[in-house]
C-alpha cells in the first residue's frame, strides 16, 4: 500500500498547546501539543483510553480543557461565546464512532436536519438537491428513504459522514471511522476519507487503531502515549523507532 | 519534549469528590439551570413547531386509550362505592354532584398526571437517555443545532399543553362511567344527571383543575427530559433515567396535589 506524502502547507487550522484534561483522578491528556495544517489528513494513533476521542471532543467544545490553548480556525474554543461556538461548529465536521444517526428519522431526514436548521433560506427543492448530491457522493443514494436500523455498519458510517459533509466543513474529525467493520468495508471507508479530502478540500484528524487506515489516509501520523504526543511524522518515521510502546501497534496490525 | 505532566502549575493532585450534601445542592443547582434554560430558550425563535405538534400527538393521542379506560372505570367504581354511604343519609340525589366535584377537583388531574408520569415520563426519559448514550445529542450539538430546543423545549411544552386537555377528557369519560352506574341502579336521565353534577361545579373548580393539570404536565415533561438529557453513559443509564423519570414525577405530583389543595382552599369560603 502506498503511503501518502506529507503536505507542504504551513497554514495551521488547528493549534493545540499544553493541553491537559482529567476526569476526577484520571489524568487523560498531560500536556498535548499538536498542529493540523490546511489540507492535510492527520492520523492520531493510541491505545484505548488514552484520550484520543477526548482530544477531538475538546476541539468542537463538547468537552472543556482543564489547562492549555486550543485554537481552531484562529479562535480559542474555550474562550468564545456559545453563538461563536455554533458558528465555528459549522466549519468543523465530526463523524462519530458509532455514526450517531438519529434513529427516529429516515436517512433523508438525518441529512436534512442540520441543513434546514443552519440554512433557513433554502427552498425545499434546494434541500432535496443537497441531500441527494451528498448521498450520491458517498454512494448511498438508494438508501434515502430507509431508517438507520435498516442499514449495515459501513452504510451507517457513510451516512454519518454525509450528514457531516452536508454543511461543507473546512475541517473533518473522524472518530474511529473503521472500528467494527470488515476489511473490505474498511478499505471503502479509507477511500471515502481520501475522496472527501480531495473533493471537499478538507483538513482532517482521523482517530484510529487501524494502521492500514492510518497508512492509507494519513499525510502525517501522531502517536499518543501516556497522555502526550511522543512521535509525530510520516508513517515510516513514526514506526521506524525503538520505542517499545510503539512496536506492538505495528506487530499487531501487520505481522499478525 | 518537556514532560509537562510534572509541571507544578498543573492540578495533578488527587481530586476529592463532593460530599453527599454538596452533591444534593449541586443537583438542585443543575435542575434550576435546566428549568431556567427552558424559560430562556423555549419561547424564542426559531420555533420547532413540527416537532411540538408531533410530541402533542405522541403524548395525547397515544395515551388516550389508557386514560379513557382508567377514567371510565374510576367513574363506575367511585359511584358504586359512594352510593351506600349516601343512601344511609338518604342523600343519593347528591351522587351526581359528588362525582362531578370529586372528578374535576382531584380524581381527573391526579389520575391523568399519574398515568402520564408512567407512560409519557418514562418514554421521554428512555428516549432522551438512549439518544444521549448513542451520542445523538452530541451529534446535534456539533452540527451547530440546539438539541435543547429541539428535544427538551418541545417535549416540555407538549406535555404542558396536552395534560390539561387529557385531564378534562378523563373527567368527561369518568362522568360517563358514573352515568352508566347510576342508570343501572335508578331511573335517572342523562340530562338530569349532568345538570345535577354540573350545578355544583364552580369557576374556581375549573380554574384550579386547569392550573394543577398544567403544573403536572410541566413536571412530567421537565423531569423526563432532565433525567434523559443528563443520563449517564451506558444502557444502565437509560433504564435508570426512565425509572427515575416516573418515580420523581409521581412523587412531585403528589406533593403538588397537596400544596394546591391547601392553596385553593384559601379561596373557598
Amino acid at each position: 500500500m502506498e503511503q501518502k506524502p506529507t503536505l507542504k502547507n504551513t497554514e495551521k487550522v488547528i493549534e493545540i498547546k499544553g493541553l491537559y484534561k482529567s476526569f476526577g483522578n484520571y489524568h487523560v491528556l498531560k500536556g498535548v501539543d499538536l498542529d493540523l495544517y490546511k489540507g492535510e489528513n492527520l492520523v492520531v494513533l493510541g491505545k484505548s483510553g488514552t484520550g484520543k476521542s477526548v482530544l477531538i471532543k475538546i476541539l468542537v467544545g463538547l468537552l472543556t480543557p482543564d489547562v492549555g490553548e486550543v485554537k481552531v480556525l484562529n479562535q480559542y474554543v474555550d474562550q468564545i461565546t456559545y453563538k461563536e461556538l455554533l458558528a465555528l461548529r459549522l466549519k468543523v465536521g465530526f463523524s462519530f464512532q458509532n455514526s450517531a444517526l438519529y434513529d427516529s428519522m429516515t436517512v433523508r431526514q438525518n441529512l436534512e436536519f442540520p441543513l434546514v436548521r443552519n440554512q433557513r433560506n433554502l427552498t425545499k427543492a434546494e434541500v432535496n438537491l443537497a441531500v441527494e448530491e451528498m448521498l450520491d457522493a458517498v454512494g448511498l443514494l438508494q438508501t434515502i428513504n430507509q431508517m438507520p436500523s435498516e442499514l449495515s455498519g459501513g452504510q451507517r458510517k457513510r451516512i454519518g459522514i454525509a450528514r457531516t459533509l452536508i454543511l461543507r466543513p473546512e475541517i473533518m474529525l473522524y472518530d474511529e471511522p473503521t472500528a467494527g467493520l470488515d476489511p473490505i468495508t474498511c478499505l471503502e471507508i479509507n477511500s471515502l476519507i481520501n475522496q472527501v479530502q480531495e473533493r471537499f478540500h478538507t483538513s482532517s484528524i482521523v482517530i484510529t487503531h487501524d494502521l492500514t487506515c492510518a497508512k492509507a489516509v494519513g499525510n502525517r501520523v501522531a502517536m499518543l502515549l501516556d497522555g502526550q504526543f511522543q512521535h509525530i511524522g510520516t508513517f515510516e518515521e513514526v514506526f521506524n523507532t525503538n520505542d517499545e510502546r510503539v512496536k506492538p501497534f505495528y506487530d499487531y496490525n501487520f505481522i499478525q | 519534549m518537556e514532560n509537562k505532566a510534572e509541571n507544578p502549575s498543573i492540578p495533578n493532585e488527587e481530586v476529592k469528590g463532593p460530599g453527599k450534601l454538596a452533591r444534593m445542592f449541586l443537583t438542585l443547582y443543575d435542575v434550576y439551570k435546566f428549568i431556567a434554560r427552558f424559560f430562556k430558550e423555549g419561547f424564542l425563535p426559531p420555533y420547532e413547531l413540527k416537532e411540538l405538534f408531533r410530541q402533542c400527538y405522541e403524548i395525547g393521542y397515544r395515551s388516550a386509550l389508557l386514560i379513557s379506560t382508567t377514567g371510565f372505570i374510576t367513574g363506575v367504581v367511585f359511584t358504586k362505592q359512594s352510593r351506600p354511604s349516601l343512601s344511609e343519609f338518604g342523600a343519593t340525589s347528591w351522587l351526581p354532584s359528588l362525582v362531578g366535584i370529586a372528578l374535576l377537583r382531584t380524581l381527573a388531574p391526579l389520575l391523568t398526571g399519574l398515568i402520564a408520569a408512567g407512560k409519557v415520563g418514562s418514554s421521554i426519559g428512555a428516549e432522551l437517555g438512549s439518544m444521549r448514550v448513542t451520542e445523538q445529542i452530541d451529534a446535534m450539538e456539533v452540527s451547530a443545532t440546539n438539541p435543547f430546543k429541539f428535544l427538551v423545549s418541545t417535549r416540555v411544552l407538549a406535555a404542558t399543553i396536552t395534560i390539561p386537555i387529557l385531564t378534562f377528557y378523563t373527567a368527561m369519560v369518568g362522568m360517563l362511567g358514573a352515568l352508566l352506574n347510576v342508570s343501572m341502579s335508578e331511573n335517572t336521565s342523562a340530562r338530569a344527571f349532568f345538570q345535577s353534577s354540573l350545578e355544583q361545579i364552580t369557576f374556581l373548580d375549573f380554574t384550579a383543575s386547569t392550573i394543577k393539570a398544567i403544573l403536572f404536565g410541566f413536571t412530567i415533561g421537565m423531569v423526563g427530559c432532565y433525567q434523559g438529557y443528563n443520563s449517564s453513559k451506558g444502557t444502565e443509564g437509560v433504564g435508570k433515567a426512565a425509572n427515575s423519570a416516573v418515580v420523581i414525577a409521581m412523587f412531585l405530583i403528589f406533593i403538588e396535589e397537596v400544596v394546591s389543595v391547601q392553596f385553593f382552599s384559601l379561596f373557598r369560603t
